[in-house]
């Protein structure tokens, strides 16, 4: 290096010639091909497309329009939660709780209406509450203790499983809650959580709708928002996120408390479309939610990924459920079929995460 | 040798508020305990603007524990913080970067997987439009960015590269380069060299020479006292968590520092005891194994 540091007169000082020019030779741009197989989302498409091609071809029936709605409302009950399952697992955090916090929305909002003979959007409402508490308390325990956030919200699946079934028994005598069907406000509420439309006679659960909608708006504020931009902060390097004033807390309550409205939503849809709640449902769904997101190539460490990614990602399960069905195979074969991508899906982004990062 | 401790520190500040004297950032007595761990105790220190104010000491001599206190990140718990002659207490970094505080760290200066653009102006992000529909202001903060990488003599060709792919040197450069550009009066800098090669440590040195020329007040943490020497004007030596030296740059040599620094005799010890080891030949030991560098190698 010639000249030392304090010959320099103005600070935008180094010139051409003291190690700047080389910079611009080394930082040559990586091939087009590689940077558009870097971004979250395009490993999970293709495998989406990989998928939906397979089973077009193994199983004819799936061509039908009614066959393609059924893999789409199975999708979009899972992808409704694998969006903030994955914006929390980018903001570096899991809630193993999620599945079961569904649930606990849903018999929230049964039970407190059937009991009282509320209008069931009181219940509804209750519900909200219950589940935003639930995502605040996960995400302050994390946040105030510096625990694992698996550790955290094992501890919260396992109560809120054991809350579901007593408190259940407890208030109906039973292990499911009472049909609400009947009640005020019924038809208004299925209208929006699980009502269906035609579509050149095809009928479609609105879940489709809302799931386009949310990844949309999920996608929009993970990468044009303020909030978005701290969500890659605090998943990609806390310390750092919080050096330079990000607010780390809040972020991560409030990805914590966006799996709750998560869980809500979905729970409403579970109650309005089947009338009564099965209290001892949703154990294992958090695992599914966190795969689509993993299979959607958000890292599981966090810092990386895309809203978008888990929209296929939780296609793909649709899919692969559905379509064995339809190919007429033993669906046992299911789970195996999820193993392989889930592994799949995990090598890819390993890969892109060294591809990302290499010099 | 001054080994009076503290005692060495230069112009005792009247009570007197003189505003051309008054150190941007000043520590009297500070000290912090974590639990019944006494990490630093009874340090003074100035920061004045247009000047670089080094601190030395090795690993564990509490230099982290110093800059985490000015820098926000911790809370002392003695002695006096004063920023611009009035007391205060941080309670986080955004306290400390509203005072113009910035602190760039040797490891926690950027998130590597976000592009450098977004790394740029993290927790400082540019937005514009109504409040449900505000949205980051990516085009305005991708020119301010590159405009001031190129000031800092960085040139990307691509601000959305992950700043993951950017030399050590580079990640250094962009994130002093945001400090500035966010109004930092105060810089500090944690090792900003310490994991660098030799020329990239130059360019660093070049930018830290080229703050002061701004007028900023620069705190530079090292352990290196030949990249001290180089740009500072004033050194503070700390030693398990105390200040074994504070002295003017014309009042202190370099090979003092040195000794200071590394503690001589321990250098010569521990180079007696490779010796002793098979299988290592002195003569072909790193040169930093002892912080020495043949003069005008940087």
């Amino acid at each position: 290096m010639s000249g030392g540091g304090q010959a320099l007169g103005t600070p935008p000082a180094p010139g051409p010639g003291t190690g700047t020019g080389e910079r611009d030779g080394r930082t040559t741009r990586r091939p087009p091909a590689l940077r558009l197989l870097a971004r979250p989302e395009v490993g999970v498409f293709l495998g989406a497309l990989a998928v939906l091609v397979f089973f077009l071809i193994a199983a004819p029936s799936v061509r039908q329009g009614g066959s393609m709605a059924t893999v789409l409302y199975q999708s979009s009950t899972i992808g409704i939660m694998a969006l903030p399952v994955a914006l929390l697992m980018i903001g570096g955090e899991f809630d193993l709780s999620s599945g079961v916090a569904v649930i606990t929305s849903a018999l929230t909002a049964s039970m407190l209406s059937y009991q009282l003979t509320l209008n069931v959007w009181t219940g509804v409402i209750a519900a909200l509450v219950v589940s935003l508490a639930v995502g605040a308390f996960n995400g302050w325990m994390v946040v105030r203790t510096g625990l694992p956030s698996f550790l955290v919200t094992l501890g919260t699946f396992l109560i809120l499983q054991g809350v579901n079934l007593a408190v259940t028994k407890l208030v109906t005598g039973n292990v499911a809650t009472d049909d609400v069907s009947d009640m005020d406000g019924f038809g208004q509420a299925k209208k929006i959580f699980a009502s269906s439309f035609d579509v050149g006679g095809v009928q479609v659960k609105i879940t489709v709708v809302w799931w386009l909608v949310f990844a949309a708006l999920a996608t929009w504020v993970l990468l044009r928002t303020k909030y978005g931009n701290w969500v890659f902060a605090v998943g990609g390097d806390q310390d750092s996120a919080r050096a330079v004033g990000v607010p780390v807390r809040f972020t991560k309550i409030t990805l914590f408390m966006l799996v709750g409205l998560g869980a809500w939503f979905v729970g409403m849809h579970n109650l309005f479309s089947f009338n009564t709640v099965q209290s001892g449902e949703g154990v294992g769904n958090e695992l599914i939610y966190i795969a689509a997101a993993v299979i959607g190539g958000c890292l599981l460490t966090g810092g990386y990924g895309s809203a978008i990614g888990p929209l296929f990602g939780a296609f793909m399960f649709g899919m692969v459920n559905q379509g064995i069905v339809y190919a007429g195979w033993n669906p046992d074969w299911f789970k195996a079929f999820l193993g392989v991508m889930l592994l799949g899906a995990v090598l890819i982004n390993l890969w892109v995460q060294r591809t990302a990062t290499r010099r | 040798m001054n080994d009076n401790g503290t005692g060495t520190h230069g112009a005792v500040l009247p009570d007197t508020p003189a505003p051309r004297d008054t150190p941007l950032v000043e520590l009297r007595r500070v000290g912090k305990s974590y639990g019944n761990v006494r990490a630093l105790h009874g340090v003074d220190l100035a920061v004045r603007a247009g000047r670089v104010t080094c601190v030395l000491g090795d690993n564990g001599a509490g230099k982290s524990t110093l800059i985490k206190i000015i820098s926000g990140l911790h809370r002392h718990t003695e002695g006096d913080f004063l920023v611009d002659g009035r007391p205060v207490r941080f309670g986080t970094p955004r306290d400390a970067l509203d005072q113009g505080i910035a602190a760039v760290y040797q490891d926690l200066a950027t998130v590597p997987l976000m592009p450098v653009w977004r790394n740029f102006f993290l927790g400082s992000e540019l937005t514009r439009g109504p409040w449900p529909l505000r949205r980051l202001d990516i085009a305005r903060m991708k020119e301010t960015a590159d405009r001031e990488l190129r000031r800092m003599g960085i040139a990307l060709d691509d601000l959305e590269q992950p700043v993951g792919t950017l030399s050590g040197g580079q990640r250094q450069c962009v994130a002093i380069a945001r400090a500035v550009h966010f109004g930092a009066r105060v810089l500090i800098l944690d090792e900003p060299t310490a994991a660098l090669g030799v020329k990239q440590s130059g360019v660093v040195l070049k930018y830290i020479a080229a703050a002061r020329e701004r007028g900023l007040g620069v705190v530079f943490i090292t352990h290196n006292p030949h990249h001290a020497y180089m740009v500072g004007d004033h050194f503070s030596v700390l030693r398990l968590g105390t200040l074994e030296l504070s002295a003017a740059r014309g009042d202190i040599t370099l090979e003092q520092l040195t000794d200071h620094m590394a503690g001589g005799a321990e250098l010569a010890t521990l180079k007696h005891e490779l010796s002793q080891v098979r299988g290592v030949e002195l003569d072909a030991l790193p040169e930093d194994l002892d912080d020495t560098f043949p003069e005008g190698t940087i």
